[in-house]
């Protein structure tokens, strides 16, 4: 049900991303949806994607809107401060507020955090007969997150192909033309 | 490989490729085949793979190299490897849930065991070491158009 939901946003994001007409405001849409991605692969029990998905796509949030910030930033400032102090003290409180109750699911400090590992290295063998455990960890227990890797790997060299591809013989041929 | 004196490194440089690169590239493949029972796996052997394909590169210059592997073959391989991936991913449906392991273990310690863990390291391997060389190859070939010009 919340993959659902938050698969809906994704593609709602996504065509916002396409046709909003303001550079920035695209850029933040795009990371919506790598925000809503991180979240869904927390859903799907994937943490150690979520992780890198989240960490990435900050980065390249960070990368683009310092690429589109100099571009077209209707920035206004002047005549809205009290709007502007009121949600930014709003998001505050939430952030706040939220963070209290995940910090109180924390395991207290001293205490162990190896269960999951403890398992993996007990059953591993008998599970999955590799010898290898770290084989049996990404190729078989945590699948999903290799999966997702490979997927980062493919996008990313279908991206340099596009972009360092040979121009086409017709824009060649227009480019004589109009030379 | 014939060997043309203009293009790419010195005699010396050739001759040694010539004797080094089948080895590295037999490395890399036992690397893959071992990855469930010895340290390494997919993505390392994948990645010496393109290794051995951009030492040719570097050695005999780009021509005898795309002659072995072309950019639209290294992007089919590609697609290849991605999609053996996610059909191992799939045939665990056949005993119940995504990823399941439903290959027979065999016994540890021998080539032929562990289910679908060797499957997906050649399915990774293959995904990883073409997408390197296909993003080494794309790199090359956009600094010759620009020579051209």
């Amino acid at each position: 049900m919340e993959l659902h939901i938050l698969l809906l946003f994704m593609i709602f994001a996504a065509l916002v991303a396409i046709e909003v007409k303001d550079l920035l405001s695209s850029v933040i849409a795009v990371g919506s949806v790598g925000f809503a991605l991180c979240l869904a692969f927390l859903v799907l029990k994937a943490p150690d994607l979520a992780i890198t998905q989240l960490v990435v796509e900050i980065l390249c949030l960070i990368i683009l809107i310092r690429a589109t910030i100099s571009k077209d930033l209707p920035l206004v400032i002047e005549g809205r401060w009290v709007f502007n102090t009121v949600s930014t003290l709003l998001f505050v409180a939430v952030f706040l507020f939220f963070s209290y109750l995940a910090l109180k699911e924390l395991p207290g400090f001293g205490s162990p955090i190896m269960n999951v590992v403890k398992k993996y290295l007990e059953e591993g063998i008998t599970k999955t007969g590799a010898v290898n455990l770290v084989a049996a960890v990404i190729l078989d227990f945590r699948a999903y997150d290799t999966l997702g890797e490979a997927t980062v790997l493919f996008t990313a060299v279908i991206g340099i192909m596009a972009v360092l591809r040979r121009p086409g013989r017709k824009k060649i041929e227009e480019k004589e033309n109009a030379g | 490989m014939q060997d043309n004196p203009k293009t790419g490194m010195s005699l010396i440089v050739k001759t040694i490729t010539r004797l080094t690169v089948g080895l590295i590239l037999l490395f890399g493949i036992y690397i893959v085949l071992h990855g469930h029972l010895s340290p390494g796996g997919g993505f390392a052997g994948g990645v010496i793979i393109a290794l051995s394909f951009v030492h040719l590169m570097l050695a005999f210059g780009k021509d005898i190299a795309v002659s072995k592997v072309s950019k639209n073959l290294a992007s089919n391989l590609e697609s290849l490897g991605a999609l053996m991936f996610l059909g191992i991913a799939l045939i665990g449906f056949l005993g119940g849930s995504f990823f399941l392991n439903i290959l027979n273990k065999g016994k540890p310690f021998q080539l032929f065991s562990a289910g679908t863990i060797p499957l997906s390291n050649i399915a990774i391997s293959l995904k990883v070491g073409v997408g390197l060389f296909a993003i080494f190859l794309a790199l090359v070939i956009l600094e010759g158009t620009k020579k051209e010009k």
